[in-house]
């Protein structure tokens, strides 16, 4: 019986039903997917610290250790007290003793005030710490001991007036800095913003507009507009609008209310990786590399053609940039640069792009 | 106008670094001068500041040709009419038409003062439908980007304590790619997006005022897969850290809920092909309707804990000041927001007559329900049309027939989502939250259509 046709095509059509059927299950295991972390490895990525100090390395470090850390390492952008907006947002400024008494940053609601540091945002210790550890230096994240992120800690505390300048900050006695933080009292969690249930926010979101639709009350006038000179801030917007449309951009290098050109032409790349000039007139790149055609050494987009389309090759030009080199293109050597990381980068990530003008 | 509308020394740069000092006082100047009548008074003053005070230029057709005569681009045969035309192949990834190359993604001057921590914003004004072409997507990067081998990218996931789970995992690339995965459509909204705006108006083009929202199909693993795979203690983890493998490992807290939903993904896939590098590649956090801070880039670790995070992004920045000198902290979901993309700031109208009013709406709680359009400044709203599929926590296209009379006009549009609330203006914003909060700014945008046929972008008092 079992070699009858029919009651195979039947065996075979039941064997696919209940196939499909299973299929359309979820799988309730998913076998040999993914494995067991070892604890080396939880060790080496598991870096987070919470504000209750969850994940905090033993460890200590002075305001003195860190000065000398800072200035060798932090100071390039921060400024020497921790008070530069050159490269980044200020961290420290704009706190006072009855803040650390407090818990509450006043100048917060000083508009006056230019800017709003760090220290007069941040309520968690475990942040600092935390976020230098991660992250800083800029260029070299990662790459301080824990107890450089101890004393980097304590300076920039220092600065801020939270502790003294003989203080000691370790894994023991952070908590009681927690304490003496100026705007540790300054957040709140009064909004509708949260997508969970786990901590107390607001129910309801803070504004409740009506959808009028007929002769609704609006605003008067006009309060607010861009001034004329600043019309052409953000470049020409003709170049930054489709050539063709229903509308096509203003060409802002021109005074309002000229006529718009109609006719399409062909448009030309946009300026958006144009040469870094700056740069590479400051480091006097410039002196032996032109942007097209050989001068001491070859040109910017030869190199650009010879190395652009290596996979890594925004680390390896801002390395060769660095570090100079000979034999790659004959054997007049170029000389290693003393330009940051940063800058080197910039420029390979130019060169990559094939070097536009 | 009380105290709060005068803008303040704020970190972020771009309103004082904009509008020079004597510019900001010119603004508000003009603000408070005169001007209390309605409308029209109101466009000529603003034409007139604006310095548009010459003839209309927008009159004759836009596509003229003498009579008996015809156009020479149709009289004349082209050379594509009469040539062969390239071979296949001939690019291994196709590239956007060279006539397309006005359409970048861009920096706004003098935002940041380094090119590695900055935004780079979306070329909203010229782009159709939902989908963000991948490379448009706007950026941000803290760090600066990567394009990480994904043979040697891993992803652990482990707990606060050692009882959040049931053990630690370690998946590779290959593994991930090999579990169910899902494709879903949403939308991804920088929290500072219009951030610039919020004391006064600061930049010109919808580019840098809404460029930082773009929007794809995602691809990847529910992330509830994974912690049901490592065994995770619902009941005690009721948060999640997300962490990723570049330079600043960024990490942000997200609610367990959110990843019980399954609505979390560990995403590999963005528009069809993997993750562009300025996304993440190989793997990025997806957390639908919440700001894009929290959707981390080289994920490299998630771990499951009690108690959520403040790491940096959501303890010293990201947090909206609010007028009674306190913060919000853990602010995540974006709010129903919306706005006309075509015609917008910058550009200009070549003729009178019709135009098909174009937008963008998305609600960081849902689906978008409606969307209002005035051409009056939000006297009279007229509700548009809703394009294509409307997806929760995904842009919805929507589009609206206009006829222009040649005449100033003031477009907005208003949105409401599925939970009934609706897109708020800059009042009632201001009066909640004041004009110092950076974050969440989701207000109605106005765009002065002039005279002159040129968009400009304003805001109402």
């Amino acid at each position: 019986m079992s070699s009858s046709p029919k009651f195979a095509v039947i065996g075979l059509l039941g064997a696919m039903l209940l196939a499909t059927a299973a299929h359309a299950q979820p799988a309730k295991d998913l076998p040999n997917v993914g494995r067991a972390a070892t604890a080396k490895e939880i060790a080496a990525w598991d870096i987070d610290v919470r504000p209750d100090f969850k994940g905090l390395p033993k460890g200590s470090g002075t305001v003195a250790k860190g000065q000398d850390v800072w200035e060798g390492k932090c100071a390039q952008c921060h400024g020497i007290f921790g008070e530069s907006g050159e490269v980044f947002s200020p961290l420290v400024g704009g706190t006072t003793p009855e803040d650390i008494k407090t818990g509450h940053v006043a100048r917060l609601n000083d508009r006056g005030f230019p800017g709003r540091t760090t220290l007069m945002k941040v309520a968690t210790v475990s942040t600092l710490w935390d976020y230098i550890n991660r992250a800083m230096p800029w260029t070299a994240p990662k790459s301080l001991t824990t107890d450089e992120v101890y004393s980097v800690t304590a300076f920039l505390l220092n600065l801020g007036g939270i502790v003294p300048e003989n203080f000691e900050l370790s894994d023991k006695n952070i908590a009681e800095v927690q304490q003496r933080m100026p705007n540790r009292n300054g957040m709140t969690l009064d909004h509708a913003l949260w997508p969970g249930k786990g901590l107390s926010t607001a129910k309801a979101p803070d504004t409740r507009n009506v959808a009028c639709m007929k002769d609704c009350e609006v605003g008067a006038k006009i309060s607010s507009f861009l001034p004329e000179h600043a019309r052409n801030a953000h470049g020409n917007l003709a170049e930054q609008n489709r050539s063709v449309g229903p509308q096509h951009g203003a060409d802002t290098s021109k005074p309002a209310g000229t006529p718009v050109q109609r006719a399409v032409e062909p448009v030309a790349a946009p300026k958006a990786a144009a040469a870094p000039m700056a740069l590479l007139n400051k480091n006097s790149c410039t002196a032996c590399h032109a942007v097209a055609g050989k001068l001491v050494g070859p040109s910017f987009q030869e190199i650009a053609k010879k190395h652009g389309e290596r996979g890594d090759a925004i680390a390896y030009l801002s390395g060769k940039i660095r570090s100079g080199g000979v034999g790659v293109w004959g054997q007049i050597p170029m000389p290693a640069q003393t330009l940051g990381e940063a800058d080197a980068a910039s420029i390979a990530q130019w060169l990559k792009s094939g070097a536009p003008r | 106008m009380n105290s709060d509308d005068k803008p303040s020394g704020r970190l972020i740069k771009a309103p004082e670094n904009f509008l020079d000092p004597a510019g900001i006082r010119q603004v508000f100047a003009e603000a408070k001068n005169g001007r209390r009548d309605f409308m029209r008074k109101a466009f000529a003053a603003a034409g007139a500041a604006a310095g548009a005070a010459a003839a209309p230029v927008a009159l004759a057709t836009s596509n003229p040709v003498q009579a008996g005569e015809g156009d020479p681009n149709i009289l004349t045969l082209p050379e594509h009419s009469k040539g062969l035309g390239q071979a296949v192949a001939t690019e291994g990834y196709g590239k956007p038409s060279k006539y397309e190359a006005n359409v970048q993604r861009r920096q706004s001057p003098g935002l940041t003062q380094t090119a590695q921590a900055s935004v780079s914003f979306a070329p909203l004004q010229s782009l159709f439908g939902i989908v963000t072409p991948s490379g448009l997507h706007f950026e941000r990067h803290h760090q600066g980007w990567w394009d990480i081998d994904p043979s040697r990218h891993r992803l652990m996931l482990n707990g606060s304590d050692a009882d959040m789970l049931k053990k630690a995992m370690v998946f590779t690339m290959d593994e991930l790619m090999r579990l169910p995965s899902v494709s879903r459509f949403h939308f991804i909204e920088c929290g500072a997006n219009t951030g610039m705006e919020w004391g006064n108006v600061a930049v010109p083009t919808v580019q840098y005022s809404h460029g930082m929202l773009s929007c794809s199909e995602f691809t990847g693993v529910p992330l509830r897969i994974l912690l049901d795979l490592a065994g995770v203690d619902y009941k005690k983890a009721r948060f999640v850290l997300a962490e990723g493998a570049d330079g600043s490992s960024m990490t942000r807290t997200i609610p367990m809920e959110m990843v019980e939903s399954g609505e979390v993904l560990v995403a590999y896939g963005q528009n069809g092909e993997m993750l562009r590098p300025e996304q993440g590649y190989p793997l990025r956090l997806v957390v639908p309707g919440v700001q894009g801070v929290s959707w981390v880039k080289y994920l490299r670790r998630i771990e499951v804990g009690d108690k959520p995070y403040a790491s940096k992004d959501e303890a010293i920045h990201y947090i909206d000041l609010m007028p009674n000198g306190q913060h919000r902290q853990y602010s995540s979901i974006q709010e129903c927001k919306s706005v006309v993309t075509t015609p917008s700031g910058g550009q200009v109208l070549l003729d009178k007559g019709f135009y098909n009013i174009s937008g963008l709406a998305w609600s960081g709680r849902g689906r978008i329900k409606r969307v209002d359009v005035s051409v009056d400044g939000g006297r009279n709203w007229r509700s548009a049309r809703l394009e294509g599929a409307v997806l929760p926590k995904c842009l919805t296209r929507f589009n609206i027939d206009w006829v222009w009379d040649g005449k100033p006009a003031l477009i907005q549009s208003r949105a409401m989502d599925e939970t009934g609330y609706v897109q708020p203006s800059y009042k009632q914003l201001r009066e909640v939250r004041s004009t110092r909060s950076i974050y969440h700014n989701n207000a109605v945008q106005t765009w002065l259509v002039q005279e002159d046929g040129e968009v400009k972008n304003v805001q109402l008092s």
